[in-house]
C-alpha cells in the first residue's frame, strides 16, 4: 500500500489532481468517474485533459465555518418518506454550500489547475494569425464540470444518475461556481433519500469534481472493437465525420467508414461518403451549431491513416482495459497537439455480439488433413446454372 | 447441340500475318487438331501468361511441357488429388494454353480422397526428412548437369590416349549421349519441382482459407506474415547483393561506381582501389550458387542469369550502396519478422471462439510453416539454378553447331525443336565421320531464317486470355491459386472494354493504396528504365526482380493469384499489388497516372 500522504506535498496536489494522476490509489479522493478517466490515461488511452477537485477539498470546505455540523443537524432524524421536508432540507443545504465562499487555499488550487489546463489547451499552431484566439482560450477554456462521488468503505454504493454535469463552463469564476454546485449536488432530495434508504451515513459519502476540457472536434465519431456486421473480433470499425460527434451519433450524416485489422494494424477498407453537415462548438453561445460542410471537404477522408491506426490502438486498449468488446465515442481535438489530440469520450460495453455465444468455425475435432481434403473437394463456380442451357 | 461458347473457339483463331506455317515449330501433340475438335472445343483454355507470357521458341516448349507433365502426374497418379486429374496443354500461334482436367464423378472423388490422405499424409508427416532428401537430389541433378560439357568444335582426330585405352565411345557418341542426358536431367528437375510443391500449396492454401473464415477480410499479407521469418533461399541472392553493398560502403568503394556505369568499367575501378581486391573476392564467393539467379522467370532461354550478366547484380549493388550512404535501412530484419510473426499468431489465436478452433488454427499453422521453406525455395533451385546451368549448356551445344556451320549464331539452336536436335547432331557427327559437308549446313540456316520471321510475327500477336467453353465449376485448386481463374476474372474478361472505362479488377495481392506514374515493362531487359517511385505494370514479375521492388511504389500484373511470385514478393516488401488484372499491360500506358488499391484489388487510370 502506498502512503497516501506522501504524495501530497502542497495544497495544489492536496485539493486538485490532474487526470493523469488519478490512479487506482487516488480512487477514494477523486471518485469513480475521475478515477476511470485516470485509469484510461494510465493505460495509454487518452481522454480530454482535465483535473479532479479532490474529496479533501470537499471535506475541508465542509469543515470550514461548521457547514458539516449544520448539514448533519438538518438531516438528523429525517424521514425519507416525508418528501416535503427532505426537499426543504435539500434546498437549505445546497444554498448553504453554494453561497459560502470556497476556502482561499482551495480556490487558489482550482485557479491554478484551471490556468494550467487553459495553457495546455491553447491552440499552438497559427500562433501569429490567431493570437487573439489563443489569448482568449488561455483565459477562457470551455470545460465540462462533473460531480464524481465516492463512498468510503461502503461496498455496493452506486450513485449513478444522481450527479450533475455542467457543459460549456467558461472562465475561472464560472468554474468555481460550478464546483460548488457539484458539491451541493450530493444533497439533492433524491440523493438524500437514497442514502437514508440504503442506510449509508451522509458523512461517509464525499464529493470530488471533475473539470474537463470541452472537445473542439475537427472530426469525431464512434467505433466498435469488433465488426458489428459479422462479430469478427479481429477488427475495429470506425465511423467518422467532420466536427463534433453529434452528426454521427444522431445519424444526420453518412459517416466515413473504416475497417481496420486491429491485430495486423492494417486499414482493410475505407468507404468515404459525402458529409454535408457538421456540428461545431460555439463557446460564446455555450452551444453547438450545425453548419454546412464546404463541397471540397464533403468527400474528403476526415481521418488520416495515422489517426485511424491510433484510434484502433486506443480501441484495443479500451477493450483490454474493460475486459470485453466496447462501443466508443472519440474525437480529434483541434486545440490539442498531436499525438494528444486524439481522445476517447465514452466507452460502453458492446451488447449485440458480446451477448451471443461465440460461433466456432470448426465442426468437430478435425485434423489439418481433414481441412486440406475439404478444400481440395471444393471448386469455384465460374458460371451460373441458367447460362448453361 | 448449339454452342454456348462465350469465348472464341481455338479453331476460330486466325494465324497472324507472316506467321503462316507456325505449326512446324512445335510437336504435333501441342497443336489443336481437327481430329479431336469436339473434345478440344468443349473445354476452357486459359493462356498461361504467368509462366510463358511470350510466344514460345521451338526449343523453349521444353519446360512448359515438362512442367505440365509433372504437375499433372503428381496430381492425377501420384497423390490422387480428389477432384483433379492433370492439366492439358497446347500451343496456339506460339502461346501456351492450359486446361485443367477435372474429376467429376463424386464416387471416384471420394476414392481418390482416401488415397490422397494416405499418400499426402505420409509426405506431411515426414516433410522435413523428405525435404532434406529433396535438396540432395536436386543438387545432384544440378551438379551432373554442370558436368555435361560440349566442345566448341570437333577434333581432327581422336586422342591417341583414347585409342590406346581402347575407348570405343568417340567424341561424337559422347556429345549425343550428353544431349540426351541433359534433357533427361531437365525432366528430372521438373519431377523434383512438383514432388512436394502441390502438397505445399495445398497446406498453405488451407491455412489461408481457415484464416479467411475465422477473421473475415484478413489480408493475405497478414496471413503470410504469420508464416514468414525463416531464411529463404529465394531471397538469398538479394541478401547477397545487400551484403556486398554494405561491404562496398565499409571498404570506401561506395562512391567510385554508379548504377549506369558499364560492368567492365565498374570492376576495373574497383580493382584499382586499394581495398578493391577484398571486395572482388567477396563477389566471387557470393556467385556460387547465388548468382545462378535468372533475370526473368528462368523458363525462357533468353532469361540471362546474374552470373552471365554481371551488370544486373552490380547495378543493384550500386543502388543499395547509394541507399546505405543516404542512411536508409535496406535489410529485411529477420529477427524482427520472427517476433512480429509470433505476436500476430498469439493475438489472432487469442480471439478465436474456443479451444477447438485454437487447436485447428495451431495445427494448420504448423503445417503451413513446415511447408513454407519448400514452397519458397524450390523456385531458386530449379527455375534459377538448374535452368541457368541448363541454358548455358544448350548455348555450348549451339556453339558447336555454329562451328559446323549448321547455325549462324549459337543462340539459333533455340529455333530448333527438342526432337530435331538429335537428328541434326546425327547429321553433324556423320559429316565429321565421313569428312564431307553435312546436309545441315545447307538446311538449317535457311530453315532458321524462315522460323525467325515466323517468330517475329507471333511475338507481335496479342493472344486472347481465354478460349473455349467455361465449365460450371473449376475444381483444380492450382488454377485458382496460381492462375487466379475465378468467376470474377472470367466475368471481367467477358465484359468488352470501353475506352471510357477506367478501372481494372484483379486480385488483392498485397494491401496498401498508392497513386503514381505507370511504367509498363514487358520483360526483364526493360527493368533498368524504371524510375524511382513509379508503379510497375507488367505481365508477371520474376523473383530476381526483387531489387527493383526497393525502387517502385506498387505492382500491377496481368496474371497471377494470391500465390503468384508478384504477390508473395510484394507482401515481403510491403508494396501494394494488384495481380491477375488480365489486361493491365494492354490498357495502361507508360506515364499514365494510376491508383492501385491493394485492398480492393482494383487499378484506376486517373488520366
Amino acid at each position: 500500500m502506498k502512503n497516501r500522504k506522501s504524495k501530497i506535498e502542497n495544497p495544489q496536489s492536496l485539493y486538485t489532481l490532474p487526470f493523469e494522476r488519478c490512479d487506482a490509489d487516488a480512487h477514494a479522493r477523486v471518485g469513480g468517474k475521475n478515477a476511470s478517466l485516470g485509469s484510461m490515461i494510465q493505460a495509454d488511452a487518452p481522454v480530454p485533459p482535465g483535473f479532479a477537485v479532490t474529496t479533501d477539498a470537499y471535506q475541508k470546505m465542509l469543515a470550514t465555518n461548521g457547514i458539516d455540523r449544520q448539514i448533519y443537524n438538518l438531516l438528523d432524524k429525517l424521514d425519507p418518506a416525508d418528501v416535503e421536508r427532505a426537499a426543504t432540507a435539500s434546498q437549505t443545504i445546497r444554498a448553504l454550500i453554494e453561497q459560502t465562499p470556497i476556502p482561499p487555499d482551495i480556490e487558489q488550487a482550482i485557479r491554478q489547475a484551471y490556468a494550467n489546463l487553459c495553457h495546455q489547451c491553447a491552440p499552438i499552431q497559427n500562433q501569429e494569425s490567431k493570437i487573439e484566439n489563443r489569448k482568449s482560450k488561455i483565459e477562457n477554456l470551455p470545460v465540462a464540470v462533473r460531480s464524481s462521488a465516492t463512498a468510503e468503505d461502503l461496498p455496493g454504493a452506486s450513485f449513478a444518475g444522481q450527479q450533475d454535469t455542467f457543459l460549456w463552463v467558461v472562465g475561472i469564476d464560472e468554474v468555481l461556481r460550478h464546483v460548488s454546485k457539484c458539491w451541493s449536488s450530493l444533497y439533492t432530495a433524491r440523493a438524500i433519500s437514497y442514502r437514508i434508504e440504503k442506510g449509508f451515513p451522509h458523512e461517509k459519502v464525499y464529493m470530488s469534481v471533475g473539470v474537463q476540457k470541452m472537445v473542439n472536434a475537427k472530426s469525431a465519431g464512434v467505433m466498435f472493437t469488433l465488426n458489428p456486421i459479422n462479430g469478427d473480433r479481429s477488427k475495429v470499425v470506425i465511423d467518422a465525420s467532420w466536427g463534433l460527434g453529434e452528426a454521427v451519433v444522431g445519424g444526420e450524416v453518412t459517416p466515413d467508414n473504416y475497417l481496420v485489422d486491429k491485430i495486423a494494424l492494417e486499414i482493410i477498407k475505407r468507404t468515404v461518403s459525402p458529409k454535408a453537415i457538421e456540428y461545431k462548438a460555439d463557446p460564446q453561445n455555450k452551444r453547438v451549431e450545425r453548419v454546412e460542410v464546404s463541397p471540397d471537404r464533403q468527400m474528403a477522408q476526415c481521418l488520416t491513416d495515422k489517426e485511424i491506426l491510433t484510434l484502433t490502438k486506443y480501441a484495443k486498449i479500451a477493450e483490454k482495459h474493460y475486459g470485453r468488446p466496447q462501443d466508443l465515442e472519440w474525437a480529434i481535438d483541434a486545440d490539442l497537439q498531436p499525438p494528444h489530440n486524439i481522445v476517447l469520450l465514452q466507452s460502453r460495453p458492446e451488447t449485440v455480439w458480446s451477448g451471443q455465444k461465440r460461433k466456432s468455425i470448426t465442426s468437430g475435432q478435425k485434423s489439418a488433413m481433414d481441412y486440406i481434403v475439404a478444400n481440395l473437394m471444393t471448386g469455384v463456380r465460374v458460371k451460373k446454372k441458367e447460362e448453361d442451357k | 447441340m448449339p454452342r454456348t461458347n462465350l469465348f472464341a473457339s481455338p479453331f476460330d483463331i486466325e494465324t497472324p500475318p507472316g506467321a503462316e506455317g507456325w505449326e512446324k515449330l512445335y510437336p504435333y501433340y501441342l497443336l489443336y487438331s481437327d481430329a479431336r475438335r469436339d473434345f478440344e472445343d468443349d473445354k476452357l483454355w486459359f493462356q498461361d501468361a504467368g509462366h510463358w507470357p511470350e510466344a514460345l521458341y521451338p526449343f523453349d516448349t521444353i519446360f512448359y511441357e515438362f512442367a505440365m507433365l509433372c504437375i499433372s502426374q503428381y496430381n492425377s497418379r501420384v497423390f490422387l488429388l480428389p477432384l483433379s486429374m492433370g492439366i492439358d496443354f497446347r500451343v496456339l500461334n506460339g502461346y501456351a494454353y492450359v486446361s485443367p482436367n477435372p474429376v467429376t464423378d463424386p464416387e471416384v472423388a471420394d476414392e481418390r480422397a482416401a488415397h490422397f490422405r494416405e499418400r499426402a499424409g505420409y509426405y506431411y508427416d515426414n516433410w522435413d526428412r523428405l525435404y532434406a532428401n529433396w535438396q540432395q537430389k536436386i543438387e545432384q541433378v544440378i551438379n551432373e548437369t554442370e558436368s555435361l560439357t560440349f566442345p566448341d568444335s570437333l577434333p581432327e582426330m581422336v586422342d591417341l590416349a583414347d585409342v590406346i585405352a581402347g575407348k570405343d565411345q568417340t567424341v561424337g557418341y559422347e556429345i549425343m549421349k550428353r544431349y540426351h542426358r541433359l534433357i533427361q536431367l531437365g525432366l528430372r528437375a521438373w519431377q523434383l519441382h512438383f514432388e512436394m510443391l502441390n502438397l505445399g500449396y495445398a497446406a498453405y492454401y488451407t491455412f489461408f482459407q481457415f484464416c479467411k473464415a475465422a477473421f473475415p477480410d484478413i489480408t493475405e499479407q497478414t496471413i503470410a506474415r504469420m508464416l514468414t521469418g525463416v531464411e529463404v533461399a529465394l531471397f538469398q541472392p538479394d541478401q547477397e547483393v545487400k551484403r556486398l553493398a554494405h561491404l562496398a560502403v565499409a571498404l570506401g568503394l561506395g562512391n567510385i561506381c554508379h548504377a549506369n556505369m558499364p560492368a567492365e568499367e565498374m570492376l576495373q575501378a574497383v580493382n584499382k582501389h586499394k581495398n578493391g581486391w577484398l571486395w572482388l573476392e567477396a563477389l566471387e564467393r557470393a556467385k556460387e550458387p547465388w548468382f545462378h539467379f535468372s533475370t526473368g522467370s528462368g523458363l525462357s532461354h533468353h532469361d540471362a542469369a546474374w552470373i552471365e550478366d554481371i551488370s544486373v547484380p552490380l547495378g543493384f549493388i550500386c543502388d543499395y550502396a547509394a541507399k546505405i550512404q543516404a542512411g536508409e535501412t535496406i535489410e529485411r530484419p529477420l529477427a524482427e519478422l520472427q517476433a512480429e510473426s509470433e505476436k500476430l499468431v498469439a493475438e489472432y489465436e487469442a480471439i478465436l471462439a474456443n479451444d477447438q478452433d485454437r487447436h485447428a488454427f495451431r495445427e494448420q499453422l504448423s503445417l503451413a510453416r513446415r511447408v513454407f521453406p519448400y514452397v519458397e525455395n524450390h523456385n531458386f533451385f530449379i527455375e534459377h539454378w538448374h535452368h541457368s546451368v541448363f541454358w548455358r549448356k544448350m548455348r555450348e551445344l549451339g556453339q558447336l553447331m555454329k562451328t559446323a556451320n549448321f547455325l549462324t549464331e549459337a543462340g539459333d539452336i533455340f529455333y530448333m525443336r527438342r526432337d530435331e536436335i538429335p537428328t541434326a547432331l546425327f547429321d553433324l557427327m556423320s559429316a565429321w565421320a565421313i569428312g564431307n559437308q553435312g546436309r545441315g549446313d545447307s538446311y538449317w540456316p535457311d530453315e532458321i531464317a524462315e522460323r525467325k520471321k515466323i517468330m517475329a510475327a507471333l511475338k507481335k500477336w496479342r493472344p486472347p486470355r481465354l478460349l473455349g467453353e467455361p465449365p460450371q465449376t473449376i475444381t483444380d485448386p492450382f488454377s485458382i491459386m496460381l492462375w487466379g481463374i475465378t468467376t470474377e476474372q472470367l466475368q471481367q474478361l467477358l465484359t468488352p472494354w470501353e475506352e471510357s472505362h477506367n478501372t481494372l479488377c484483379g486480385f488483392a495481392g498485397s494491401p496498401g493504396r498508392v497513386e503514381g506514374l505507370a511504367r509498363v515493362v514487358m520483360s526483364a531487359s526493360e527493368l533498368s528504365i524504371i524510375q524511382p517511385d513509379e508503379i510497375l505494370v507488367c505481365p508477371i514479375t520474376a523473383p530476381s526482380w526483387s531489387p527493383v521492388f526497393n525502387k517502385i511504389k506498387a505492382v500491377v500484373t496481368d496474371v497471377g493469384g494470391m500465390m503468384s511470385h508478384a504477390a508473395i514478393v510484394c507482401r515481403e516488401y510491403n508494396l501494394p499489388a494488384v495481380v491477375g488484372t488480365a489486361e493491365a499491360t494492354l490498357r495502361i500506358k507508360t506515364g499514365q497516372y494510376i491508383r492501385v488499391d491493394g485492398h480492393g484489388g482494383t487499378v484506376e487510370i486517373l488520366d
